[in-house]
């Protein structure tokens, strides 16, 4: 009987370390709110969870529903907080030029395909790939100057990265010459719409996803992120090249930007760069931290990252179904982060931690 | 004794170098635009003194985010502060209080904003720049509760404001006569007042106050300020509170600029206020700096701004992009001169 009741409990203890135990807990809650609100309302207490195929004039039949609808919106932040992650755990900073880099990325892509000056396009002036390749290598040649700055000048990962994020979005009006460009070509709207049934926005994230876990886990790029964000003298002491891979980390992040400032930009087929990822930097880091991630460096986990990515799509998606408007939102938003980062500092882990071990003495 | 004032020297040189180098190019932006602008009215004292009134309200924030960064730490929320102070500002007046008391509401909540940021950074020792991010998405998303469209403050709804936003100090020298003969004096508004006074205090306070030397103190490292007695929890949370209630001052400037709250005001303000500090020679790191590089480093900006804005023909995404690349600039010149120090050290 005690041993059993030791066991559930280690288990339990188990789950509470998880680093996916805050951010789910944050996703069961959210979606308790809005089973509430359901019933309240008297529609379906479920209807959160029902998923159907609906058919569409634009799409044809496409997976419909709550769930499609945060996997579909909250792409751009998870691919984001793919990067963010392995920013902040190798330099114990974060990159907050990522929205501004999206932002050019897509007028750089969209640029390409229209060609300059030219505010509305039918025909693609280049191929669609070449397009593309532009707008990611745009956002790694963003990810090398922060790199380099970072990396080889040690200079703060936030001043450093402050540098694009105020001249990054400014360079894209420049490309786009103050306009808005649209790309009137099926083919573009293809990585913001639907493959088959499902969103192309979630099968672009589930790809980058598994490629970068692979690399992750195959090589020890991974382990060594995470040795160099721990201690980097040491690391570099033990024969790591700690400037290259913090540099390479801030790339990864620059293309993962690029990525996602597509993504964004196909969305509504256009270039809008004084809209394009606008405060998605804040989710993305939002993110990180939301998945058990330390802000301080070190060990990270990619798997947080992403649940804690949709988790804030899901609070976005759950506040405007409870009729909180576009601009009132962050109010919520910022009380349940500091929420969270309270219940994890230092000072109240302690507190609970004492409290637990005096409730052990008290029992014996 | 010559040993000692030797090193004090270079001591004085490291410090105040890249002070030196910020207000050489301040003259020398400055002097490029007379040049290049002089018949455009460039030359007029009333041009700088433009660049003050804009960047009132900013001078303000910038000197309470340079206190705050002195302690290695960052303030991201001022931008959002300012704007939920300008819309209180706004509405308030709208629903017939006095521009005193509202004045006296906007300062009290800045001290108030302040305070839980302070606490939750310096005694749950969350990291600041979480921490007044979630301030900045918070008074943001109450600026937009507060309101959701744009609110003016005309001479019906309070004439005390009206009348005091309108102000002009003239100044006795530097007029010109203008196209039609009239003496044209140069004039400032109240707000610059208010900035400057902050400005001096702000300056004294960092110099001669306990409190302002226990600021280089914890920037320069926490660790050993705690082992010579300060008390760094308490400290931290005092500058945060000071932060937030020099950006509630700085909201108010901003106010009696623009006469108008809407939750689009001061987008990006933290950034502009950074990027002075760090232009002005602010190390994020913490422990040096100061005030008056800050300024200068507001001025820049204003005067990039400002030329721009003349020239007439340039995009307006150009002020962005020279800001960024002389914070590059100054960023690059700070790290070179740390890795020679720290070669001449060895």
């Amino acid at each position: 009987m005690s041993n059993e009741k030791k066991s559930k409990e280690s288990f339990l203890a188990r789950i509470r370390k998880s680093p996916l135990f805050l951010p789910i807990i944050a996703l069961i809650l959210v979606m308790a709110v809005n089973i509430i609100h359901d019933a309240a309302t008297g529609a379906n207490p479920l209807g959160f969870f029902i998923i159907r195929l609906q058919n569409t004039t634009s799409n044809g039949t496409i997976l419909y529903g709550r769930i499609i609808d945060i996997l579909n919106r909250g792409s751009e932040a998870a691919i984001l907080a793919l990067g963010m992650t392995l920013v902040v755990s190798s330099s114990a900073g974060t990159d907050i030029s990522v929205g501004s880099v999206m932002s050019l990325s897509a007028s750089f892509c969209c640029m390409l395909l229209a060609g300059y000056g030219v505010s509305s396009t039918n025909e693609l002036a280049v191929p669609l790939f070449v397009g593309i390749l532009g707008g990611l290598l745009m956002g790694c040649v963003c990810g090398c100057f922060n790199g380099f700055l970072v990396a080889h000048l040690h200079i703060q990962p936030m001043v450093a990265t402050l540098i694009l994020y105020s001249a990054a979005r400014a360079i894209g009006l420049l490309l786009c010459n103050d306009l808005i460009v649209y790309i009137r070509n099926g083919s573009y709207g293809i990585f913001g719409s639907f493959i088959g049934p499902i969103p192309t926005p979630f099968i672009i994230t589930a790809i980058c996803v598994c490629v970068l876990s692979i690399v992750l886990k195959k090589t020890a790029l991974g382990l060594y992120i995470q040795s160099v964000g721990i201690n980097s003298k040491a690391s570099r002491i033990a024969g790591l090249n700690s400037k290259r891979i913090i540099f390479l980390t801030y790339v990864i992040c620059g293309l993962f930007a690029g990525i996602a400032g597509i993504v964004n930009s196909s969305r509504i087929t256009s270039a809008d760069s004084n809209n394009i990822g606008l405060y998605l930097e804040m989710d993305a880091i939002l993110a990180v931290a939301l998945g058990g991630n330390s802000l301080g460096g070190g060990k990270f986990s990619l798997a947080g990252s992403i649940v804690g990515a949709y988790t804030i799509q899901a609070i976005t998606t759950t506040l405007y179904a409870l009729g909180v408007s576009t601009d009132q939102a962050p109010v919520f938003k910022a009380i349940i982060v500091i929420i969270i980062v309270a219940i994890q500092s230092p000072p109240i882990k302690a507190y609970l931690r004492k409290r637990n071990a005096a409730k052990e003495v008290a029992r014996v | 004794m010559s040993a000692g004032t030797v090193s004090k020297k270079k001591a004085l040189n490291s410090h105040t170098i890249l002070l030196i180098v910020t207000i050489i190019l301040f003259v020398v932006l400055y002097a490029g635009g007379c040049i290049a602008y002089g018949s455009k009215g460039f030359t007029h004292l009333q041009t700088f003194l433009n660049i003050l009134i804009t960047n009132a309200g900013l001078i303000c924030v910038a000197c309470g985010l340079t206190c705050v960064m002195l302690t290695a730490g960052i303030d991201i929320s001022v931008g959002g502060l300012v704007a939920m102070d300008c819309m209180l500002l706004a509405t308030g007046m709208r629903s017939g209080i006095g521009a005193f008391p509202m004045i006296v509401i906007v300062l009290v909540i800045g001290l108030i904003f302040g305070a839980i940021q302070g606490y939750l950074i310096g005694y749950l020792e969350i990291q600041p720049f979480i921490v007044t991010m979630a301030g900045m998405f918070f008074t943001r998303g109450m600026t937009a509760v507060i309101c959701t469209e744009q609110v003016s403050i005309t001479q019906d709804m309070n004439k005390a404001f009206y009348d005091i936003a309108n102000i002009k100090i003239k100044l006795p020298f530097g007029g010109y006569v203008n196209g039609k003969g009239v003496y044209m004096a140069p004039y400032v508004r109240v707000g610059v007042v208010i900035a400057l006074c902050v400005l001096i205090l702000i300056f004294l306070m960092l110099r001669y106050t306990r409190f302002g030397r226990s600021l280089y103190a914890v920037g320069g490292n926490a660790q050993s300020a705690a082992m010579m007695g300060l008390n760094v929890k308490k400290i931290k949370m005092k500058t945060y509170i000071l932060s937030s209630f020099l950006s509630s001052i700085g909201g108010i400037c901003f106010c009696l600029n623009t006469m108008s709250g809407s939750v689009q005001q001061a987008l990006g303000l933290e950034m502009d206020a950074i990027s002075s500090a760090v232009i002005g020679g602010t190390l994020l790191t913490g422990g040096v700096g100061n005030v008056i590089g800050s300024f200068f480093g507001v001025l820049i900006n204003g005067t990039i701004s400002s030329i721009v804005k003349t020239n007439g023909k340039l995009a307006s995404s150009w002020p962005n992009i020279l800001t960024a690349a002389l914070l590059f600039l100054f960023i690059v010149i700070q790290s070179i001169a740390a890795s020679l120090r720290t070669k001449k050290a060895k």
